[in-house]
């Protein structure tokens, strides 16, 4: 029994329901909202040296003992989840608090941003697949109102659109859960995956896992992403920059979970189908890519991209290839947020997202110019910043596997995501300087360049440095691989019940 | 001009009477039979809606001048901080620990921790469902 698992997921709700009594008090909201975030990362990093020393943290909440109670369990993984999440989480928040203008504060922006956190905390902590239901719901309910608010006409229009298709896949999730249950007759995460290996993985059951694979592939815009490069281009910026680090990470979560504990017995069928849905995913995201000449639209298909090689990790299935993944993952919430702060910022800058109207903006703007530069290089993944490393583990992985043609994909579709961020680099900040700065729609100060110069402070430091999170990477992908480790920590030694 | 709804004015001064009383019975019988802080809550809630369709918005929110949003957030902190006080005894998180006191009009009466869960889940019910409604009234 360890209580600090549970904090992540109250301090943000905590935080958010004081505010939603003090509604007209910005500033005890703004200064409330970095506390939770800051006091969500520092236990975050406790959590991470518990589990080191001591292995896996569990509660079961109530003291109702697994199976029946509810479990919270935190293994590295998620704990390595929880600490990005709060570092993100903060910048973006920092950023929000000079561009999302007095209306939405007043309408319950903060409240909703942190119950978002808490949502997608509660995710990674849950042991429970009809909790793991609730968090998505908890999450999911709060980027309504956050990709509505403010009720511009492209944000109800594509909000309408974004609703209808989380509350279609909701349902199925819903609906998979149930045949789950009635198969096995548990949904706790640790005796499902006892039971799924005591009964044997039929075709019943991997027809089950397809289902969930369905549900979480369109949460985690894997292949079914038709509805994300609309919903993630019309909120304001600080928003859309949580969206594309968070939300579809928290799907990736879900597939990786299920995949390795739970669904882990035929993966000549399961994970295949992955790596092919993968593969398809990172062709069409970087075919979109490339593409389009509006920024909004370019970055939200490099998130596409970005899913389908994380999974690719997975689709491996080797050690190699999972660790790649989770440093990918990593990798991938910074550079998301980074990379839409960026991209927001030249549209904010400029007042037009279409390419084709901007140009030579680096004259009034060296600093974000180069720091847009980093950021370009580092979602390709060229060494030595952040995405080089997981890049290169995911390709190992599968050639290890002999999957030659993911990795060669993987390869080919980073070549066309540094393509596609150079047009927009090449575009907005070199050639003629038209617009002189006081002729721009906006202005840069301290509290937006702050997060945008952190965070590309931290790409290069986890580049330079990823030696030092290796062995919490490390145990990990261990603990993935080896799901016996999970069921211990929940149900005990003596798993037979 | 003005309807004349007498009978109705009438049965609904008492009728939310009966209501809001069952629903403390509903409230409170919850912890061994059914009923409970959501059904509870949930019937305060059609209680205060009657009073609402009878006599209209404004006069009621002159005599009840409570903002329902504020009431749902702090049921929730009720619910949440009544869990969390487990933390400060070393037990797992949601806890919740009962006893039998002698008071003085009721005899022994069972106290559980899980009743102030409770109230916690009425108020937030009984917010959530008054402010959809009241959302929904309001047009345009």
């Amino acid at each position: 029994m360890n209580n600090t698992v549970i904090l992540p997921m109250i301090i943000p709700v905590i935080a958010g329901l004081i505010m939603v009594i003090f509604r007209k008090n910005i500033r005890l909201q703004r200064l409330l909202s970095i506390f939770a975030i800051l006091a969500v990362g520092g236990v975050s990093i406790s959590l991470m040296n518990q589990i080191r020393n001591e292995g896996i943290q569990t509660l079961q909440a109530g003291g109702w003992e697994a199976p029946y109670g509810i479990t919270i369990v935190a293994d590295m993984f998620s704990a390595i989840l929880l600490l990005t999440t709060s570092i993100v989480a903060l910048f973006c928040l920092i950023f929000a608090f000079s561009s999302i203008g007095r209306e939405r504060e007043e309408h319950y922006f903060y409240p909703m941003f942190l119950f978002l956190i808490s949502g997608v905390c509660g995710s990674f902590l849950t042991g429970d697949l009809f909790n793991l239901f609730v968090c998505f719901e908890v999450m999911l309910i709060s980027s309504y109102v956050l990709i509505s608010l403010g009720g511009t006409k492209l944000q109800l229009r594509e909000s309408i659109k974004y609703i209808l298709i989380n509350v279609i896949s909701s349902s199925l999730f819903l609906l998979a859960i149930a045949y789950l249950y009635a198969i096995t007759g548990t949904l706790n995460l640790a005796h499902l995956s006892l039971r799924v290996a005591e009964a044997g993985q039929d075709g019943l059951m991997t027809t089950v896992a397809f289902l969930f694979l369905i549900v979480f592939s369109m949460k985690a815009a894997l292949f079914l992403f038709f509805w994300l490069p609309g919903s993630y281009s019309v909120p304001p910026i600080a928003v859309a920059a949580i969206f594309a680090a968070l939300l579809t990470k928290v799907g990736i979560y879900a597939i990786f979970r299920l995949f390795t504990l739970v669904f882990y017995h035929e993966p000549e069928i399961t994970h295949l189908v992955i790596g092919i849905l993968g593969a398809i995913t990172m062709v069409l995201g970087a075919i979109g890519a490339v593409a389009y000449w509006d920024i909004k639209k370019i970055l939200t298909y490099n998130v596409i991209v970005g899913v389908g090689f994380i999974i690719a990790g997975l689709a491996s299935f080797t050690s190699m290839g999972m660790m790649g993944a989770i440093y990918y993952l990593i990798h991938d919430m910074l550079i998301k947020a980074l990379i839409f702060l960026l991209g927001g910022m030249i549209i904010h800058l400029t007042g037009t997202s279409k390419l084709k109207e901007i140009s030579g903006l680096i004259r009034n703007h060296p600093y974000l110019g180069w720091m847009f530069f980093v950021a370009a290089l580092s979602l390709a993944g060229i060494p030595p910043l952040s995405g080089f490393l997981g890049k290169v583990f995911i390709t190992r992985g599968t050639f290890e596997t002999g999957s030659y043609w993911l990795g060669a994909i993987g390869l080919i579709t980073s070549l066309m995501v540094l393509y596609s961020i150079m047009k927009i680099f090449m575009n907005s900040f070199w050639g003629e300087t038209y617009i002189s700065k006081d002729m721009e729609k906006g202005t840069t100060n301290v509290s937006t360049m702050l997060p945008i110069g952190c965070l590309t402070a931290l790409t290069i430091a986890l580049g330079l440095g990823a030696e030092g999170i290796h062995e919490y990477v490390q145990i990990a992908t261990e603990s993935m691989l080896n799901p016996i480790m999970y069921i211990e920590a929940v149900i005990g030694e003596d798993p037979i019940r | 001009m003005k309807p004349n709804d007498v009978i109705l004015h009438s049965v609904t001064k008492v009728a939310v009477f009966i209501i809001l009383t069952f629903s403390i019975y509903l409230f409170f019988g919850g912890h061994h039979n059914p009923g409970g802080g959501f059904i509870g809550g949930l019937s305060v809630a059609s209680g205060l809606v009657l009073l609402y369709l009878t006599f209209d918005i404004e006069t009621v929110r002159r005599n009840i001048p409570v903002d329902f949003k504020k009431v749902a957030a702090f049921g929730v902190l009720i619910a949440i901080f009544t869990g969390a006080s487990s933390l400060l005894f070393d037990k797992p998180f949601l806890n919740q620990a009962f006893g039998y006191f002698n008071l003085p009009i009721f005899g022994k009466t069972e106290l559980a921790t899980a009743v102030l869960f409770d109230v916690g889940v009425a108020l937030a019910v009984i917010g959530t469902a008054v402010t959809i409604i009241l959302s929904i009234s309001e047009d345009g």
